[in-house]
């Protein structure tokens, strides 16, 4: 085990104003919830955001439980492998039940604070890609698994002196994985999580027929997407300037920088989602233009505290291109029926700001470690939470019955519609 | 065949964990651990195209 150490990089004031950026950081949660609920179907909404709401309760329960005991801070201690010669910090080491926190440094306090709203963040995104047929239960038991099982232990290896983040130390490589506001420990692992929800619980009933391509199923409110888009702006600042000064002990002359190339990366990635769905389509498509713009934050959360402004607007074209075409691929090409376009916009999104903070790092040797953090969590993360919810999905089975899935998730899990006065007419993409 | 992709992909994590040990110069770790992460994209298209090929229309998988 290595030692704890108390002692604070980071100042009383700076202390101070990362208590309030994570104040505004649950804007970005209720954001990514409205885009959620917004995506699916008017016959569903209720029971959306509902679940939503439900997830955020069960992953903070379960990872105060549980999970923070594993992900500890960058002052805990935690358990370490000796092999090749190198130190391994692999697990965390703290009590259960965050017993004691109060006394813990305020440094510590606010980084597991900081974990509390990353593991919310992350529980929602799979959430969206079930839309219209994942049961509350599975979202609950999903939710559970990944605060106490799964999350922690990427946190730790990440932020909290774990493997990952000491790729420098022991092998030179740059500063280590760098992942200030979560870009893979939460975006890339709740987008993989997503995957394996659409996997494990299959498509929605009419989603791709047997002849012909598949259906297409808007979601029932822009107004909900767009206005969660801008919500979520607010809490992104929150996340990435948060981040920066704790994980990365930015100082306060380097956050204003920061915001500005989270602006950037947004605003690229919407330009350039704009352009692409104008040119492809005819008109700009509304959700695919949500999609870029949270693609763009999400990119941004890897990159936006490393990167200058004009590589800060590269990354947002970059990720805006991708955004629309990817989702036609996974949707048309690969049958993944993802209403949220959680897979693209969350995986994918984080897989370029990772790639591109390292690229675009002064430091030499950084895109190494944050080659080999992909790598980690691609190729031991996405196995592992398969895997997990294969199993889950034997005791609490994921998928809605084909009557639930007919007469909409509001009605058959919660007895009364989100919109009650409306009349709700039969839905052609029954064949 | 999607199992099969999803056992190969945490071969592609452990050769980018041999890349960092085994290789302290830049360029060959950097070329094995993308050869890595190639290893992993291999994985990760046939599960993907195990998902296509066993989709029942409008099921999830069985229990």
């Amino acid at each position: 085990m290595t030692p704890a150490n108390n002692s604070s990089p980071l100042s009383d004031s700076a202390l101070i104003l990362d208590l309030v950026l994570l104040i505004l950081a649950p804007l970005a949660i209720a954001g990514v919830a409205l885009i959620n609920v917004g995506l699916g179907r008017s016959r569903s909404a209720a029971q959306a955001l509902l679940g939503n709401m439900v997830i955020i309760a069960t992953a903070l329960i379960g990872f105060a439980l549980v999970g923070a005991t594993f992900a500890g801070n960058t002052g805990g201690s935690g358990h370490v492998l000796h092999l090749a010669g190198k130190p391994w910090n692999w697990l965390g080491e703290g009590p259960f039940f965050l017993i004691g926190i109060g006394n813990a440094p305020i440094h510590s306090q606010l980084e597991i604070l900081f974990e509390f709203l990353a593991i919310a963040m992350a529980a929602i995104i799979p959430w969206g890609s079930g839309a219209d047929r994942l049961r509350l239960s599975a979202g609950i038991a999903i939710a559970a698994v990944l605060s106490a099982l799964v999350f922690p232990v990427l946190a730790h290896w990440v932020w909290a002196a774990g493997w990952l983040a000491q790729l420098g130390v022991n092998f030179g490589a740059g500063a280590g994985f760098l992942d200030p506001a979560g870009a893979g420990t939460v975006h890339l692992l709740g987008g993989l999580s997503a995957l394996a929800v659409v996997w494990v619980s299959g498509s929605r009933r009419g989603k791709f027929p047997k002849e012909g391509f598949a259906t297409a199923m808007p979601g029932h409110n822009a107004v909900y997407i767009l206005f969660g888009c801008l919500v979520a702006l607010v809490g992104w600042l929150g996340f990435n300037l948060a981040g920066a000064s704790l994980w990365l002990q930015a100082p306060f002359a380097a956050l204003p920088v920061t915001a500005l190339n989270t602006l950037l990366t947004a605003a690229g990635a919407l330009a350039a989602t704009y352009t692409v769905t104008r040119v492809r389509f005819g008109k700009p498509d509304a959700s695919l233009c949500a999609n870029g713009w949270l693609a763009g934050l999400v990119a941004s959360s890897a990159s936006a505290a490393i990167v200058s402004p004009v590589p800060a607007l590269l990354i947002g074209i970059a990720v805006g291109v991708i955004t629309p075409l990817l989702v036609e691929v996974l949707e048309l090409a690969v049958t993944v029926d993802d209403p949220s376009g959680a897979i693209t916009v969350h995986a994918a999104g984080a897989l370029v700001g990772l790639i591109a903070a390292g690229l675009f790092a002064p430091l030499p040797g950084q895109f190494i470690a944050q080659l080999v953090g992909i790598a980690t969590i691609l190729g031991l993360f996405l196995p592992l939470i398969y895997l997990l919810f294969k199993v889950l999905n034997r005791f609490v089975p994921f998928r809605v019955d084909p009557d639930g899935e007919r007469i909409g998730m509001d009605l058959h899990e919660l007895g009364g519609g989100a919109y009650p006065e409306f009349v709700i007419h039969r839905d052609d993409s029954y064949r | 065949m999607k199992f099969a992709g999803l056992i190969v992909m945490p071969a592609g994590f452990f050769l980018s964990i041999a890349a960092l040990v085994l290789f302290p110069a830049a360029l060959p770790r950097t070329a094995f651990i993308l050869c890595a992460l190639a290893v992993e994209a291999v994985g990760l298209i046939v599960a993907i195209r195990g998902h296509m090929e066993n989709r029942e229309p409008d099921a999830g998988e069985s229990r």
